[in-house]
Order: structure tokens, then C-alpha cells, then sequence
């Protein structure tokens, strides 16, 4: 470490330098290689998703230049201090900056800069930090966890069941998702319910929320005109925020069918409301807003659909909320959440697992709306075991089989947000 | 103001406390970049209290900034003296005072109201400015913030615009119950503050708990590890430690081994929730102890 970071700061006096730096005692610069070498290295962090402006590499400069960095263990905090923006960064940073000026661990430098994260944009995003990186993309802590567990209970009432009686009664429901056409109208049509849906909540806080308080401040500038006799008053109300929405789709086998179309619908949440994120389950639990987010309808439905393609295991429910409420809760859920799965209730972990991870999720979030395909079948009663653990936490439990019944949901959800 | 690294790090030990080791090179480069810092970590670890180290290590007075949801620039910023002013108004009245005079004299300095952020700009050594969990507040804060942080000047309508006589130093910390904006995050330095390991936390013991045995420390020290390692809801952080070991040291004890029952009863320092005191039964807390003590 302390033979490359030196030679970084020795001195080079022929070049321009920034004329802050001229008033250091030292009035050292940076040879032009070291300085190239830095900006690389702004590169290479810019292409692990570290988001660094010309603004830090002056800064960078700064330090490097400054007396104090005659000590070579103080550059890499300090450095880390400046580049680093989120968690996330600080957890990564030393492994590139060992990687970059050290030339350690050569091979994961490669696959470092590799996997550039793709730009998102900011307004719509809930940023992912405080999640460790494994943690936002497929792979999750579930199946490791899982390991304590006993692997699954052989008692009849398994997936498996649910997924035979379900095939037989989508095949009624929801066939025409099958047509290109259709899907495309499929689309526009759930779209268009979310954003109405969006519409609705607002407004419903807004009357709700009527605090009327005087606005000293504008009342008494408004009557300075009448010598300060307060003839005119100004009225303050509550700022409206829009409702939060998370939704967690059930993609098991047993839910084949209806992933198609909530795929779909879940689309058009994520593009209609301004905070929304979405997750897929089936065994493991995956976040896909990202993938949502791609401007391009057809490209992300079919990205996610191929996330979503369930390894035809069982479902791993209460794995998966548990997954969710260890890694993302904390960051995608506030008080004015309200979360709603999409699942048939068909879990094949503990469904004690289940209802104590559900027990979790209420506390945290405002709402919770379980739509079940299932109820749109005539006798359906909610039995499998883990809809039963699950039932008590939910405050809205509605079916969800096509799109007239996602319709005939919204003046529930008004009701109860 | 610009502090070499190492009387940085000095003056922290000379205050109390006790920094890992970065934290003294990111508050360092605080004077050299003029940048703000922001902290981030797991509530408890101690990020409010860099704050106030800092403030000691300057000798310089703490300003501090509570953010909340609904925190606006009112309440942050200044505010006129409403009841004042109409008192004023009234009696400039009587004497028979016109309009605008009245509205010149309502709306100076002498009613004008003080909050964290114009206090912290009108000082005249710079201060420290803590604006702590500036998460809570609304992204139109976080904005305005931004404003204020890089300008440093407010403008008030009635007034005109009130630049800083001194720039403050500014601490901002977040728990990450809402996500920060980019924007904001670059114009910070980071610093993320883990849990201190056990021997800094043993020292934290030491200092902040004078009198206590350094043995009994160093087992508090390695106890709270293992009950951090545990699947709870609500980690204990540096403070929950501190009480626990202030509780220790008060019922005189001097080896975390010598009874047990006392160490179960007295963990309800530690685990504050139900649920979490249910998880760590008397049997889990005798096992861990007799890993660590």
C-alpha cells in the first residue's frame, strides 16, 4: 500500500495545478499520471454505482495534495469518507480501492466494474440502501435461513393440491391473456385502474386530513392593510402525501396462471403511483421494481415474467415475508404503506412461520390487503393452513381473479386507507 | 478551525469519546473540504454523540436540529413573534403611528425569532450544527437544506437576505427511515458508524462509567456482542450497553459469572421488547455467558 500511494503524491511542481493548492506549505501537485490514475479511479468506482461528480475528484485532489497525506494510512479513509454515499458504497469501497491502487484480488476486480448499475431515476426510486447488495437482486437470505427449518411439512394439504383445482378453473378466467392483443389491452386497462386507484387514495387522505389551523404569518401580512386588525384570516391544512404502496406477488407454481396478468398489473402500479415498489416470491423472494421501471412495457413484463417464472417448487410465504421484513421492510415501508400480496395462500413452510412474519409486517405498515384468485371460485373458503395464520393480520381480504374484480376493489381500498 | 487529523483525534479521547478510527480522518477533512458529514449507522451506536464531541472539540457551542415529519421552515429557520408583533401593532396605533412605519418596525430584527439553522449562520465563532435524522423530515426540507448548505444565506422576505457570518460545522445524521436524496448525499462526506467492537466498547464502558473494574467491562463488553448476534427486533445499542453496565456497577458487581440471576434480571437494559426478552431466555443468557464470560 504505502509504496503505490506514495508514489501518487510525490511531487511534480511542473504542473497546472488547482490554485487552492498553491497555499499549502508543501505546494506539492500531482504528476499527471497519478492524477490520471485517480480520475480511473473515479471511474472505476462511477462504474460500481458510486455516484462521484467532478466536485469530489477536486476534493480528492485536495486531500492527496494536503500536507497530511504524507501518511499513507490516512488516504483510504479519507478517501472512503469523500467518495462514499450510501452504505452500501462504505461496505464495497475497500474492495475496489484494494482492487484499484493495490492490484488485490485481481479476478473480483474484473467482475467489480462489471456490473455497473444501471442509472435510475431518483424521483420514482426508493433507494436501495441500508440493504446489503446481495440482498437486492434475486439471491436473499431465505434459503439459508431455511436450512433450520424442517424442509417442508408432508401433510397433504400441500401446493400441489391448490395448483390442480387452480389450473382447472383459470383456464376459464383468464384466457385471454393468451392473444397479443389482449395482453396489450390487458395492460392498459391495469394501468389505468392503478393510476385511478392512485387518484382516489389521495384524494380520500386529502378530505380526511382537514386540519385547519390559523397561518399566523400570512394572516398578519394580509392585514397589514387594515393596521393589523385581523379581518382576513389565513388558514394552514395538512400537507397531502401520497399513499405508499408494496406489492408482493405470489409467482409459485400454484399461481401460474394469474402471474401473467398481475405481472401486468403490477406494472402499471409501479409506473402509476410515485412510491411503488414491487417483489416476487415463489421459494425466494426477489425485488423487481427496478426491472418494472423499464420504459419499454413489453420489455420489462417479459423480464419479469421470466423472474417470475417460479421454480415449480412450493411457496415459501412465510420464508419470503421474512425475507422482506429483514432486508427491505425497513426501507420500502413507512407509515403510510400499505402492502398487499398476492398470493392463494398455498404455503408449503410452517404456517406458524407465517403468521408470525405477518404479525411483523402489521406492526410496521398502515394496511395490509391480501388478494386471493381463489376467492372468485364459487366455493372457495379461505383453509389452506397458512391463509388460516395469515387471515387475522389482514384487513382486507378480496378476490382478485380478473380484472372486474380488481376493479370492484377499489371502493374497499378507499374505505380502508 | 482546521484541525491537523491527530489533535483531532486526541481532543476526541480528551472529551470522552472514544472514535473509531476513521471517524477522526472524516472530521478532519469536515475543515479541510468544508463539507458536511453525514452519519449513518443503527440507532445506538452513537452518531449523535460525534455531534457533540465535535462541538467539545472546538469549544464551540452545539446547535442542534431535530428533525421531524412536518418540520418546516418555521419551525427550523426563523419565525416572526406573532403575539408581539400585534401587541406592537396596537399600541404604535394608539400613539397614532402611520402604516408603513408600523410595518417597518414590526418586522425587524428585534421580532424576529431565532430557530436552529439561522442561529447556527449568525454566530460569530462557527458553531456546530447537528441536524439529527434528517431522514424524518420531508424531501422538501431535505431540498431546502441543500439550499442552505451550499449558500449559506437565508433570505427572508421581509428582511432581505441574511448571509453567514460564520460557516458552522455541519453533522447530519440518518437511521434510514426514508431514503436520501442523491443530491444530498454528494455534498456530503460519509461515514457509516458500526457497532463498536468489543474492545472499543469495553474502553466506552471504562470511560463513561468511571470506577468500573476493567474485567467486568471487557465480559459487558463481549456479553452485549453475543446478545447482538441474536435474531432481535431492537438491537441494543452503545447507550442500552452503558446503562447495563451502570447497572451492573451499582449492584456491585465485579464478575458477570458471579450470579447469574442478577445478569438475567438486569438485561431488561438491553432487550426492549417484549418479544425480544422472550426470545433471550434465562437458559440462552447463561449459554452465552458461558461463551464470552
Amino acid at each position: 500500500m504505502t509504496g503505490n500511494l506514495q508514489e501518487v503524491s510525490r511531487p511534480h511542481a511542473d504542473l497546472g495545478v488547482d490554485p487552492r493548492l498553491r497555499k499549502d506549505q508543501r505546494s506539492e501537485s500531482l504528476s499527471a499520471p497519478a492524477r490520471r490514475r485517480l480520475a480511473g479511479f473515479g471511474r472505476t468506482l462511477r462504474n460500481n454505482g458510486f455516484r462521484i461528480g467532478l466536485a469530489e475528484t477536486r476534493d480528492a485532489l485536495t486531500i492527496l495534495t494536503s500536507p497530511a497525506a504524507i501518511q499513507p494510512a490516512l488516504i483510504r479513509p479519507a478517501l472512503r469518507a469523500l467518495f462514499c454515499a450510501t452504505h452500501s458504497d462504505w461496505d464495497r469501497f475497500n474492495e475496489i480501492f484494494d482492487a484499484f491502487w493495490l492490484g488485490r484480488n485481481m479476478r473480483q476486480r474484473q467482475v467489480l466494474s462489471g456490473t455497473a448499475s444501471a442509472p435510475h431515476s431518483p424521483a420514482r426510486r426508493l433507494v436501495e440502501a441500508h440493504v446489503p447488495q446481495e440482498a437486492l437482486g434475486l439471491p436473499d437470505h431465505a434459503e439459508r435461513r431455511s436450512d433450520s427449518n424442517a424442509e417442508m411439512p408432508a401433510d397433504g394439504r400441500g401446493r400441489r393440491e391448490g395448483a390442480s383445482r387452480t389450473e382447472s378453473l383459470t383456464a376459464t378466467d383468464l384466457r385471454h391473456i393468451v392473444d397479443p392483443d389482449d395482453i396489450a389491452a390487458t395492460h392498459a386497462l391495469a394501468s389505468r385502474l392503478a393510476r385511478i386507484m392512485r387518484v382516489r387514495l389521495v384524494r380520500r387522505e386529502q378530505i380526511r386530513r382537514r386540519g385547519r389551523r390559523l397561518d399566523l404569518r400570512h394572516t398578519i401580512h394580509r392585514n397589514i392593510s387594515h393596521g393589523g386588525t385581523l379581518l382576513d384570516l389565513a388558514w394552514r391544512r395538512r400537507k397531502i402525501k401520497p399513499l405508499r404502496l408494496v406489492v408482493l406477488l405470489d409467482a409459485s407454481g400454484s399461481m401460474n396462471l394469474y402471474t401473467a396478468f398481475f405481472v401486468r398489473f403490477l406494472h402499471g402500479v409501479v409506473d402509476a403511483f410515485r412510491e411503488a415498489e414491487a417483489f416476487v416470491f415463489h421459494t425466494r423472494l426477489a425485488h423487481v421494481s427496478p426491472s418494472l421501471r423499464d420504459r419499454d412495457v413489453t420489455r420489462a413484463v417479459e423480464k419479469l415474467s421470466l423472474m417470475a417464472q417460479g421454480i415449480g417448487g412450493g411457496t415459501r410465504i412465510g420464508e419470503s415475508l421474512a425475507t422482506f421484513n429483514r432486508w427491505h421492510a425497513r426501507r420500502v415501508i413507512n407509515s403510510r404503506t400499505a402492502v398487499m400480496i398476492v398470493s392463494d395462500g398455498y404455503d408449503t413452510g410452517e404456517p406458524s412461520k407465517l403468521g408470525e412474519e405477518m404479525r411483523r409486517l402489521r406492526r410496521r405498515c398502515k394496511r395490509i390487503i391480501w388478494l386471493n384468485p381463489l376467492i372468485g371460485w364459487r366455493d372457495y373458503s379461505p383453509q389452506a393452513r397458512g391463509m388460516q395464520a395469515a387471515l387475522p393480520y389482514v384487513d382486507l381480504f378480496a378476490p382478485a381473479h380478473n380484472l372486474a374484480s380488481l376493479a370492484a376493489l377499489e371502493p374497499y381500498l378507499v374505505r380502508i386507507l | 478551525m482546521t484541525l491537523k487529523r491527530e489533535e483531532i483525534a486526541d481532543k476526541l479521547a480528551a472529551v470522552g469519546y472514544v472514535a473509531d478510527h476513521d471517524i477522526a480522518t472524516a472530521l478532519w477533512l469536515m475543515g479541510l473540504l468544508k463539507r458536511p458529514l453525514l452519519l449513518e449507522g443503527e440507532a445506538g451506536v452513537g452518531k449523535t454523540e460525534v455531534g457533540k464531541a465535535l462541538a467539545a472539540v472546538h469549544g464551540t457551542e452545539l446547535i442542534r436540529l431535530q428533525c421531524y415529519e412536518g418540520l418546516d421552515q418555521n419551525a427550523a429557520l426563523y419565525e416572526w413573534n406573532y403575539q408581539r408583533q400585534l401587541l406592537a401593532i396596537k399600541a404604535r396605533e394608539s400613539i397614532g403611528e402611520n402604516a408603513d412605519t408600523i410595518e417597518e418596525h414590526i418586522f425587524s430584527e428585534k421580532f424576529l425569532l431565532e430557530r436552529p439553522l439561522l442561529a447556527a449562520i449568525r454566530r460569530d465563532r462557527p458553531p456546530v450544527l447537528l441536524i439529527d435524522e434528517v431522514d424524518r423530515a420531508d424531501e422538501e426540507f431535505e431540498a431546502f437544506l441543500l439550499e442552505l448548505l451550499s449558500d449559506f444565506q437565508v433570505s427572508i422576505p421581509e428582511l432581505g437576505t441574511i448571509k453567514a457570518t460564520a460557516i458552522p460545522c455541519v453533522v447530519l445524521t440518518s437511521n434510514g427511515t426514508r431514503e436520501l436524496s442523491d443530491a444530498l448525499r454528494r455534498r456530503c462526506l460519509y461515514h457509516y458508524i458500526d457497532f463498536p467492537d468489543v474492545d472499543r466498547e469495553a474502553k466506552i464502558i471504562l470511560t463513561r462509567v468511571p470506577g468500573i473494574d476493567a474485567t467486568l467491562a471487557s465480559q459487558i463488553a463481549r456479553m452485549v456482542a453475543a446478545v447482538r448476534k441474536e435474531d432481535l427486533r431492537k438491537v441494543p445499542g452503545v447507550a442500552e450497553t452503558l446503562d447495563w453496565a451502570a447497572t451492573l456497577f451499582g449492584l456491585e458487581m465485579h464478575d458477570l459469572r458471579q450470579e447469574s440471576e442478577a445478569l438475567y434480571e438486569t438485561m431488561i437494559c438491553l432487550l426492549k421488547t417484549q418479544e425480544d426478552r422472550a426470545r433471550v431466555t434465562r437458559e440462552l443468557s447463561e449459554r452465552l455467558l458461558g461463551k464470552v464470560a
